[in-house]
């Protein structure tokens, strides 16, 4: 797919700074401020999480040059777009990249096609790396090119913008919250095509969200932002467990594990995935998946719990050797967050701080994590 | 151009100063735009003569004539004509055999520039100038006046071109005190004050070369038991409005 | 029908005129109301009560104005007399600047009423889609603005139709040139002549109900159609 969609063309002249995003903005206004420095990978997706007011969207719009930030640096690929010492400023439209805004922002007057047709007929023909219809493809919109946007659902509005914006052969796409309006069945809807995206398109991607799970699902690499700075960037699981971010997901903390599907068992509709590093399995009720199969698999903080022991007699399923890391008292001083090692994964669990002095838990201990619940976040 | 400020001021004026007459009156007059100076040398006048009190309005004689026509709280009306108090009159919308002549127009043919006539008709005959302002003839007395003026002089043709038509005779003052038009026939009365030419130059017309503008007062139906309107139609006809009427530059 | 040639001549005089005003209107008030749209500036309420002034000042006062500045002593007259123009009073053109001046608010507020209405978002979506600012302007503002592009020209297209009182002050009635429609209703009432009056007030009174429920008609399907 990415040899048929690229033609085997460079994504962008050699340099030193390809594969990475350098970008530093800083505003300050009466009630607003965002300070952000940071350093991203030049490929996957990387996901700017933060509550609403966080300075996601404004870091986002400064990206795009949709908002000048007056201090501000901004390299992408090798590519100079803003450099407030030397007062460049590339503006939006001489851009590569493709914007799709949190309410897909089509054109009204246009239909679907010429909304399509609006960003690829303005870039010079020996650029166009995206062709229409593998866009249309992709986003499995070839049903809707006559009709109007106003005669569109949320989420196919959602897959037209995002089609329209690699439709101008980004190198960098920029996502605000692109699912945020739609309902969860729309959302469901779309989800599965930004993981095309992620897997079939070499463009780096920034993803501005404030929910978890799409976060979890789709990202490689992930920034906090809170109150316009960032509090944390790195790669998607070792940040979701830096035991010094309590507020990333609160009560929701939760981890990725990254595994293979080892086996389906139909009497039991029982789906077994092994976790890299370890012979440990987990296992859920799933619909078959091939075997080797590689899966993503979200494990709530709160539904695992730790045992000195291996439990025999337990309706659990779930029983995995594992070693204490590090934890984290939370705020409300009754709980607290354990970190853990399974194989080459970690995962986070949830008990209170009677439980975790009566077991007695310490650094480097061999212990039992009993899962309650998993579930499947990506399978493609 | 009708402005409220001057004619409130002066009803209040006349009021204040007679509020202590028992038999203070007041009579609504229409007044046609011409005669807006003249009334308002009048008011104070007759207020002092007679205790009564004189609220007018102005505005072209066609259009008091509507308004009039259809019910407006006039009881005195004094036009620029004497064909519309008439019509009025037939109309039944007079006092019959109250009508009058109470004052006869001259006509003047009026420059803001102060060297531009020299007291004769040379310049209109030397065609030298853009344009020439007139009042409508078909609606103004003084518009009619103006063009038998021209008729008369044998220019009609010649000066077709030349003409702007002001609506109202205060228009035609208009074009030509803002320079917009070099010379135009206007009232007398317009730029006549203390027995002499206020400003510009002028040259006025003598009566022979128009018909007679008579200016005609007629007692309105609806003033026909207002002791306040029968005086006013009284005063008219008297010495002390006949100066203050000469002074402005009419004949009697 | 008791209407004259010279009736006849004052309709088609008041059309030439709406039309010519209108498009110049059009020319003129974009960039107006674009600008007034957009800017945060400080002088963005101060241009806006300017353009919205002759909405509330009686058309005399701008005729009168107009009447003194395009005379031989005003400014606009000394500079047109400086090209070699000669004054604007009593001409079709001074009428055609007479009108632009006192419909300007007709074309400039619906147009940035529909400016603000589009917002900055198509824009936004059209830079980050490659195109400039101007090719955004004509591919993406001018189609989405086309409801208040109607409602702009049928509006001052009408109300220059139905202008009076700038007319009146600077026109002089000159058949052919200045008198326009609205100023040979106001002679005939003026020389009592009213069924004629009747006629040609009767015919602007149908011309107006028309244009305006054409306008409200259009907005109401426009409203439809954007849904």
């Amino acid at each position: 797919m990415i040899d048929r969609l690229f033609g085997g063309k460079p994504l962008a002249p050699p340099h030193k700074e390809q594969n990475l995003i350098r970008a530093r903005f800083k505003i300050e206004r009466p009630g607003f401020v965002l300070d952000v420095d940071l350093s991203l990978p030049g490929r996957g997706i990387s996901a700017l999480f933060g509550h609403s007011g966080s300075g996601k969207t404004s870091c986002l719009r400064c990206f795009a040059g949709l908002d000048q930030a007056p201090d501000a640096y901004l390299q992408v690929n090798g590519e100079l777009w803003q450099d407030s010492a030397t007062g460049q400023f590339v503006a939006p439209h001489r851009r590569a990249l493709g914007y799709v805004f949190q309410d897909a922002n089509l054109f009204a007057h246009l239909s679907v096609r010429r909304n399509l047709e609006f960003g690829h007929k303005r870039i010079p023909a020996h650029s166009r790396r995206v062709p229409l219809e593998q866009a249309v493809e992709l986003l499995g919109i070839g049903h809707l090119l006559q009709r109007m946007p106003e005669n569109l659902s949320g989420g196919e509005r959602q897959r037209v913008a995002i089609a329209r914006a690699l439709l101008t052969s980004p190198r960098l796409l920029l996502l605000d919250e692109p699912l945020a309006s739609l309902d969860l069945k729309r959302k469901l809807e779309v989800l599965p095509y930004l993981e095309r995206l992620h897997a079939e398109l070499d463009i780096p991607i920034l993803y501005v969200s404030h929910s978890p799970d799409e976060v979890a699902r789709l990202a490689d690499h992930l920034v906090v932002l809170e109150e316009g700075r960032v509090q944390a960037s790195g790669p998607l699981k070792e940040t979701l467990l830096r035991p010094d971010l309590p507020f990333l997901f609160e009560e929701d903390a939760e981890a990725v594990v990254d595994g293979s599907v080892s086996h389906y068992d139909p009497d039991y509709r029982l789906l077994s995935i092994r976790l890299s590093g370890t012979d440990a399995v987990l296992q859920l009720t799933h619909a078959p998946l091939a075997t080797g199969k590689p899966v993503r698999v979200k494990l709530k903080a709160r539904d695992v719990s730790l045992s000195l022991h291996q439990a025999r007699d337990t309706s659990l399923l779930n029983l995995l050797p594992a070693r204490v890391e590090h934890w984290l008292t939370l705020a409300n001083q009754a709980q607290i967050l354990v970190s853990l090692r399974v194989g080459d994964e970690r995962m986070i669990a949830r008990i209170t701080r009677y439980s975790f002095d009566k077991l007695g838990i310490h650094a480097q201990q061999a212990l039992w994590v009993q899962v309650k619940s998993v579930s499947l976040l990506a399978s493609d | 151009m009708t402005n409220p400020v001057p004619h409130s001021c002066l009803a209040l004026f006349a009021g204040l100063a007679l509020s202590a007459s028992a038999l203070a009156g007041q009579v609504q007059v229409a007044v046609a735009a011409n005669f807006t100076a003249p009334i308002q040398a009048i008011a104070p006048a007759f207020a002092k003569a007679t205790g009564h009190t004189l609220v007018a309005a102005f505005g072209a004689t066609g259009q008091l004539y509507a308004q009039i026509e259809h019910g407006a709280p006039f009881e005195v009306f004094l036009a620029a004509d004497a064909s519309t108090p008439a019509k009025l009159e037939s109309a039944g919308l007079g006092v019959a055999g109250s009508r009058f002549t109470y004052a006869i127009g001259r006509l003047v043919l009026w420059s803001a520039r102060a060297d531009y006539l020299d007291g004769s008709a040379a310049v209109l005959k030397a065609n030298q100038f853009q344009h020439l302002a007139i009042a409508n003839p078909k609606a103004a007395p003084y518009g009619l006046a103006a063009s038998q003026v021209l008729a008369k002089l044998g220019l009609s043709a010649a000066l077709q071109s030349k003409l702007v038509e002001g609506q109202s005779i205060t228009q035609t003052l208009q074009f030509v005190s803002t320079g917009n038009a070099e010379l135009g026939f206007v009232a007398l009365s317009q730029v006549y004050q203390g027995g002499r030419l206020s400003r510009g130059s002028a040259w006025v017309v003598p009566d022979d070369l128009h018909g007679p503008i008579k200016q005609d007062a007629l007692l309105l139906k609806k003033g026909e038991h207002n002791p306040a309107a029968s005086a006013l139609i009284e005063y008219l006809q008297g010495p002390q409005a006949a100066a203050i009427i000469q002074s402005f530059g009419y004949q009697l | 029908m008791p209407l004259t040639q010279a009736d006849f001549n004052a309709v088609l005089l008041s059309l030439q005129l709406a039309s010519l005003t209108t498009v110049l209107l059009l020319l003129i008030g974009t960039p107006i109301a674009w600008w007034l749209a957009q800017t945060n500036s400080w002088l963005k309420q101060p241009l806006g009560a300017i353009v919205a002034l002759p909405l509330v000042l009686p058309p005399t006062v701008i005729g009168f104005y107009l009447l003194v500045s395009m005379g031989p002593h005003g400014y606009i007259g000394q500079l047109t007399q400086s090209l070699g123009l000669g004054t604007l009073t009593f001409t079709f053109t001074g009428l055609v600047i007479g009108s632009v001046f006192y419909s300007l608010p007709f074309v400039v507020q619906p147009l940035q009423n529909a400016f603000e209405a589009i917002g900055r978002a198509p824009l936004e979506a059209a830079a980050t889609l490659r195109a400039n600012p101007w090719d955004a302007f004509c591919t993406v503002v001018l189609p989405l603005a086309k409801p208040g592009f109607m409602t702009a020209a049928i509006l001052g297209f009408a109300h220059t139709v139905g202008e009076f009182g700038v007319v009146l002050m600077i026109g002089g009635n000159i058949p052919g040139k200045t008198q326009v429609a609205s100023v040979q209703i106001y002679n005939h009432v003026e020389t009592l002549e009213y069924a004629q009056a009747h006629w040609l007030a009767g015919g602007m009174l149908a011309f107006s109900f028309i244009v305006l429920l054409a306008l409200y008609s259009s907005r109401r399907r426009g409203r439809q159609g954007w849904q």
